[in-house]
């Protein structure tokens, strides 16, 4: 069969265009980017005809894939954990709808913070909505997993959560591919109420969720990925989910591993198997990668009577990226210590690229803000966040996507005026929007700078769904067109663009201000937009 | 490390995001496919792409490989496109471990060390090798090939023929032309004539 060198998100993307994905819906997010890019960039799944959408956001693509399960057919939605929250609210009530064609929602968790607020573990939703979980321990599983994942989906009409972690996203291996599926036909759901959560539906879709429980931890047992594996030395069982196997492995590696070892790789925990370990060992040692998911169910609030190690006890950092070192030394495997340490190392914080529109966009709101008490700039999540490094010291807040605008708003409500927003193109449109309507809704005295790239930066020059629309959306929410202004952010441009601040910052009501140049590392990326864009509308 | 039939190499490359250490990896990624063997190679994406310090796993082996993270302590060989982006890993490297880094720093910081002081100790660590890649790149016409210079350079480190890196960078730069190809061979032949002292 065909190998091929691929990261864990594109070994996931790959598997879906093999088991005939129907769509796949994401919006871009590190660590899970490059799945849905990898199935846009698919010469085979455009032969296939696969849809490959960037969305407004998570939430958008989870519905969508929603919809294409009531079709019969297969979908995926991909998004970074915080996604997640985002998405919330489908993904909770999918569960309750059920899927018709096969649904993998795969959230990519970021252990560590490395492009993160936060380090949040999925599996927690996935218990939350009560399906099962998949978590793959390297590439190749990530792809037999998806077409496993599928398959169970359909067999059970469950949406099915994928849980991987920035580690197995961003790592590449050699992958087995399978023989390629074609896609399914349409066939709706035999009961065309299904999807329709009126309570006294809901409620019965609640109770078939929760009959299927137990054929859900029945599958944990025996689908074959947990696997329970012996070991000649009792005193301690291990149990082990996803990518922290690898580093256990790693410190074993030309030895015998000792202890019973329990491989967790799919959820509901086969509680079977749980206690044939526990049964058998005098203390258990939980490694997983995220929070201590496995090891407080095992807990609970009494105990089990035997000691259980991992990371509440201290045994494994309480937080952070696993690695094979401190997996190594919770079994007392001491690592070789060089002993140069150099005091002069300076960290190198990530900034904005030379050249960057950004650059300009602060430098002018700095100036135009001077005048005022500091403290009243709100921000979003995109490249113009490395504002609140210096020399700009620009924003003063960074905490869900368009969070600025509604901050900013409320600090306005809260008398801070004037309050200032700055969000990127495509962060306004994921979650701005929404709330400069609030805004307008209320003429809050408040300037937001849209700063527009005409791209997702961040995560690497994907579509912004405000190309060719945002001036449009702007004044679609009911900003007065007086007080919207598309300024070119360079430095000839400087004095011009500070007065039009000042302006506004004086205004008393609501302004947008949209500070337009292309990002200067996706220009390529930019200028096919801008072609297909002219396409549709010749 | 060659013991029992056992082959195994764990190598960092070093760098700022945006000097692209991604070819480097690449390039020893095609040669380890030729050579049919095992490998994982763990990617930095995201925010630290925007100039921040980034790094990339490189592990090669004739067996299966577990970890996508080189243990610290294990790795025979930091190669890095920046001097002070050397130094940072290194926890990493082995006993026996070596560092190649290019000379010229890539000052992005108000606050970047002593240059000399940096130099002092990535000699200090055995064996190790300054490259000044950026020159050597220059005087055979292209700036942008330092980066095989350096890979030129660790070539007999990495363990894989010779023949078979070469082979990686026609398949690389294939798109971008025969002269870029050329280039590139030529760096990567310098880099090793350097490192072999000729």
């Amino acid at each position: 069969m065909k190998k091929l060198p691929l990261l864990g998100d594109e070994a996931i993307a790959q598997a879906a265009i093999d088991a005939g994905i129907t769509a796949i819906y994401a919006y871009p997010g590190t660590p899970s980017t490059e799945i849905t890019e990898y199935v846009i960039r698919s010469k085979q799944a455009k032969e296939k005809g696969i849809k490959a959408h960037w969305t407004s956001n998570e939430k958008t693509a989870v519905e969508a894939a929603i919809g294409v399960s009531y079709a019969g057919k297969r979908a995926m939605a991909c998004m970074k954990h915080v996604g997640l929250n985002v998405a919330a609210d489908p993904f909770m009530n999918s569960a309750i709808t059920g899927a018709n064609g096969g649904l993998i929602i795969v959230s990519a968790d970021d252990p560590s913070m490395h492009s993160s607020q936060n380090e949040q573990d999925s599996r927690y939703y996935g218990k939350f909505a009560l399906v099962p979980i998949l978590e793959p321990h390297d590439q190749q599983e990530a792809y037999d997993m998806v077409h496993y994942g599928f398959d169970l989906s359909e067999k059970y009409g469950t949406p099915v959560l994928m849980r991987i972690t920035t580690r197995l996203a961003h790592s590449r291996a050699g992958v087995t591919l399978m023989e390629p599926k074609p896609e399914n036909e349409l066939k709706l759901p035999v009961d065309l109420r299904q999807f329709v959560l009126l309570p006294s539906i809901a409620r019965k879709r609640y109770d078939i969720l929760l009959s299927k429980q137990e054929a859900f931890e029945q599958e944990s047992m025996e689908s074959g990925f947990n696997k329970l594996v012996d070991g000649i030395d009792k005193k301690l069982g291990v149990i082990v989910s996803g990518i922290a196997y690898n580093y256990i492995m790693e410190n074993f590696q030309h030895r015998n591993f000792p202890y019973p070892l329990l491989r967790i790789t799919q959820y509901p925990l086969p509680t079977r198997m749980v206690k044939q370990l526990v049964d058998s060992v005098d203390e258990v040692l939980v490694i997983e990668e995220g929070y201590p998911f496995i090891e407080e169910q095992l807990k609970g609030i009494l105990g089990i009577g035997k000691p259980v190690h991992g990371r509440l006890d201290g045994t494994l950092p309480r937080k952070g990226e696993l690695n094979p070192n401190v997996v190594g030394k919770a079994f007392g495997i001491e690592t070789y210590h060089r002993e140069e340490t150099y005091d002069f190392l300076v960290n190198r914080p990530p900034q904005l690229c030379n050249g960057c529109p950004h650059i300009d966009s602060y430098e002018a709101l700095n100036e135009a803000l001077a005048e005022y008490t500091s403290g009243r700039v709100m921000s979003d999540i995109g490249c113009y966040t490395l504002g609140a490094y210096p020399p700009f010291n620009s924003i003063n807040s960074c905490v869900d996507m368009g969070a600025s605008i509604t901050m900013a708003k409320g600090a306005a409500d809260a008398g801070l005026v004037p309050a200032v927003s700055v969000i990127g193109d495509s962060t306004f449109m994921h979650s701005g929007i929404t709330g400069l309507v609030d805004c307008v809704a209320y003429n809050t005295p408040i300037t937001i700078l849209i700063v527009d790239n005409e791209t997702t930066a961040m995560t690497g020059g994907q579509k912004s769904m405000a190309l060719g629309r945002l001036e449009s959306v702007v004044l679609g929410t009911g900003v007065h067109p007086d007080h919207m202004h598309v300024i070119d952010p360079r430095r000839k441009n400087h004095e011009k663009n500070v007065e039009i601040f000042k302006k506004e910052l004086a205004y008393q009501g609501v302004s947008v201000i949209i500070a337009r140049r292309e990002c200067i590392v996706a220009l390529d990326e930019i200028r096919k937009e801008k072609q297909k864009l002219s396409k549709v509308d010749q | 490390m060659n013991t029992n039939g056992f082959f195994k190499r764990d190598i960092i490359i070093a760098g700022v995001g945006g000097q692209g250490i991604v070819s480097i990896a690449s390039a020893i990624g095609y040669a380890t496919l030729e050579a049919k063997l095992f490998f994982k190679q763990s990617e930095v994406h995201g925010m630290s792409q925007r100039g921040g310090e980034v790094q990339s796993h490189f592990r090669i082996s004739n067996e299966p490989i577990h970890s996508d993270l080189i243990p610290m302590g294990s790795a025979d060989l930091i190669l890095s496109v920046e001097p002070m982006e050397a130094l940072r890993y290194i926890n990493y490297l082995s006993k026996d471990g070596i560092i190649i880094s290019n000379k010229n720093p890539y000052q992005n910081i108000p606050n970047y060390p002593d240059l000399n002081k940096i130099w002092e100790a990535i000699l200090s660590v055995p064996n190790s090798m300054i490259i000044d890649a950026d020159e050597e790149a220059r005087k055979l016409g292209s700036s942008k090939s330092a980066n095989m210079i350096l890979l030129g350079a660790a070539a007999d480190r990495i363990g894989i023929a010779f023949s078979m890196l070469e082979n990686a960078i026609k398949t690389l730069f294939a798109r971008k032309g025969d002269r870029m190809v050329e280039i590139n061979i030529a760096a990567l032949r310098k880099g090793r004539e350097i490192f072999l002292g000729k």
